[in-house]
C-alpha cells in the first residue's frame, strides 16, 4: 500500500513539538518509525500531520550521575542496551532494550516510542483488505472485539519490551504539555483498554525517563517470541529482586504482552524476609498467572502465553536469587 | 506536498523536491532509480531494504526520507569502486552467500555496517547483526562464511 499523503514537520525543541501537536488536532509524533510508518502503511493510522520528534538533540541524551537515572525519550533502544552503567545497574532495563525487534530497528526505534507502542492484536495488525474481510474491529473502523465476542472492550495487548523493566525498577516519566511538565509512576503511565491503553493526553509528550538508584537490586528481563530474531513478545516478565543473606528482602515482577498495558504482579509481599524456597516459587508462580491473563489477540494458544508467563518469572527470580548468593 | 530535500548519496550531494511523505525506499527506487534496495516485507520484519546512515544499518521502508536531511546514506550501489565489487561482495559472490540475490543487497548493507565498527568479528557477532535479515534460500551458513571471508581478506 502507498503512502498517504502528510505534511511533515521538524521541529528543533520538545516545547516547539507540543505547540505544533496542540494546533494541529490530526497529528502524530515520530520518533524511530519503525512502528508507525508500517502502520500508517497499512492503513491503521492516518496522519494528516506527522511531527518528526527526531531533529530534537535535548530528548537523545543518558544522565547517570548521581543517585537517579534519567534518559531522554528520544534515546534508541541500542543506546540503551549498549550503555555500560545501564547494563551494570539496571540491568531488567538493558536487557528488555537489546529484546525489542532486530539490530537495525533499534539503532532506530526509541525508549519514548517503545513506552508509547501502539497495543497489537491478531485481528488489527493486518492489511486493509485482510481487516475489511472480516469486517474491521471495534479497534479501527468497525464494531465489537473479534477476540471476544461479547465483550464491550477492545484486548489488543500492549507489547513494548521496556515498560516491564521499567516498573520494576520504579521509574517516573516526565511529560511535558501546553501548561508545564508533570511526573507521573510508569505504572499510572497505563490504562487496561486496548483502544486507549495510555494516560497520556492527546496534547501531552513524553520527553523523558528517571529511574532511582537500585543499590544491591539483581533485575533481569526475558520474553518469549515465535521468532528469536524480531518478533513482539508472547509474554515478556521482568524481575527486580534485592536479597539479604537467605531472606528476600524486596521482589518486584511485571509482566509485558499479556494485557492491554503491562502490569506489575501483586501479592508479592509476603514474601518479604523469606527464603525463595519452594513455597516461595509457588507464591510466584501462583501471582504472576493470576496477573498473566493473555486473550486470543496472537496467533499463539492463549493457554501458552498464559502458562509461558509464570515460568518465566519463577527462572529469571531463581537466577537473580543465585547470582546473588 | 514536495519540499527541498539535501542529502549524500553514495557519496554524492543532491538537493531536490522529494515528497513529505516518501519513505527513504521509495525515494531511492523510484526517484533516483537505486533498485539495489530491494523491498521485501515492507514491514520492517526482512531486512531486504538495509541501507547505511552515517555507517549505520537502517531499514529504508521504515524510515522517512526527509528525516535524513543533511545525512549520509549508502546503498549497495555505492560500494563498487571504478566498476569492481568491493571485498565483501566479492566474498559473498566467491563464497556462494548469494542464490536467488533478493536478500543480498540488505545481506550486504548489514554486514558492510558490521565490519566497519568491527573489522574482524566474531561468528557471534556476524549472526547478531544479520539478525533482521531474512533469507529464504542459503540456510545463512554461506552468508556467515562470505563475512567471514571478507573480514579474513581485509586482515
Amino acid at each position: 500500500m502507498s503512502m498517504p499523503d502528510f505534511q511533515l514537520l521538524r521541529p528543533t525543541t520538545a516545547a516547539d513539538a507540543v505547540a505544533m501537536r496542540a494546533a494541529n488536532a490530526a497529528s502524530r509524533y515520530i520518533a524511530g518509525g519503525t512502528d508507525l510508518l508500517p502502520n500508517i502503511r497499512r492503513g491503521l493510522a492516518e496522519p494528516g500531520v506527522v511531527i518528526d520528534l527526531g531533529g530534537i538533540a535535548e530528548l537523545a541524551h543518558i544522565e547517570s550521575g548521581g543517585d537517579a537515572l534519567r534518559i531522554g525519550a528520544g534515546t534508541t533502544l541500542a543506546a540503551i542496551a549498549g550503555d555500560a552503567t545501564i547494563r551494570a545497574r539496571y540491568t531488567a532495563l538493558a536487557e528488555a532494550a537489546e529484546a525489542v525487534a532486530g539490530p537495525t530497528h533499534r539503532a532506530a526505534a526509541t525508549l519514548g516510542g517503545n513506552l508509547c507502542l501502539d497495543t497489537r492484536c491478531v485481528y488489527y495488525n493486518q492489511s486493509e483488505f485482510w481487516r475489511e474481510s472480516n469486517d474491521y474491529c471495534m479497534k479501527l473502523k468497525g464494531e465489537g472485539c473479534r477476540v471476544a465476542k461479547k465483550s464491550k472492550r477492545c484486548y489488543a495487548a500492549f507489547s513494548g519490551d521496556v515498560a516491564p523493566a521499567l516498573i520494576v525498577l520504579a521509574a517516573e516519566l516526565e511529560i511535558l504539555g501546553p501548561k508545564g511538565s508533570r511526573r507521573v509512576a510508569i505504572a499510572d503511565f497505563y490504562r487496561d483498554d486496548g483502544m486507549a491503553w495510555l494516560t497520556l493526553a492527546p496534547d501531552e509528550l513524553l520527553v523523558g525517563v528517571h529511574v532511582p538508584l537500585h543499590e544491591g537490586w539483581a533485575s533481569a528481563y526475558e520474553k518469549v517470541r515465535v521468532r528469536g530474531a524480531i518478533d513482539f513478545p508472547l509474554a515478556g516478565v521482568a524481575v527486580a529482586l534485592k536479597r539479604k543473606g537467605n531472606a528476600i528482602e524486596d521482589l518486584r515482577i511485571a509482566c509485558t504482552g499479556v494485557a492491554s498495558r503491562p502490569l506489575a504482579v501483586d501479592g508479592l509481599a509476603e514474601l518479604k524476609g523469606k527464603p525463595l524456597d519452594a513455597a516461595a516459587l509457588a507464591v510466584i508462580t501462583g501471582q504472576t498467572e493470576i496477573a498473566a491473563g493473555a486473550m486470543r489477540t496472537t496467533v499463539v494458544d492463549m493457554l501458552y502465553r498464559r502458562g509461558v508467563a509464570p515460568v518465566l518469572a519463577r527462572r529469571l527470580t531463581e537466577r537473580l536469587w543465585n547470582s546473588a548468593a | 506536498m514536495k519540499r527541498i530535500l539535501g542529502l549524500w548519496i553514495n557519496g554524492r550531494w543532491r538537493e531536490e523536491a522529494v515528497a513529505e511523505n516518501a519513505l527513504l525506499l521509495d525515494y531511492l527506487r523510484e526517484g533516483l532509480g537505486l533498485t539495489g534496495t530491494k523491498q521485501g516485507c515492507d514491514g520492517g520484519e526482512c531486512g531486504a531494504c538495509t541501507v547505511l546512515v552515517d555507517n549505520e544499518p537502517r531499514l529504508a521502508c521504515s524510515t522517512l526520507a526527509h528525516s535524513l536531511a543533511g545525512r549520509r546514506v549508502e546503498t549497495v550501489e555505492g560500494l563498487a569502486t571504478e566498476g569492481n565489487i568491493s571485498p565483501l561482495q566479492r566474498a559473498f559472490h566467491e563464497k556462494l552467500g548469494t542464490q536467488c540475490g533478493f536478500c543480498t543487497p540488505g545481506m550486504i548493507m548489514a554486514a558492510e555496517g558490521l565490519l566497519r565498527k568491527n573489522p574482524h568479528p566474531g561468528r557471534d557477532e556476524i549472526c547478531g547483526a544479520l539478525a533482521g535479515n531474512l533469507c529464504r534460500c542459503t540456510g545463512y551458513v554461506k552468508i556467515i562464511e562470505s563475512v567471514e571471508a571478507a573480514a579474513g581478506a581485509s586482515a
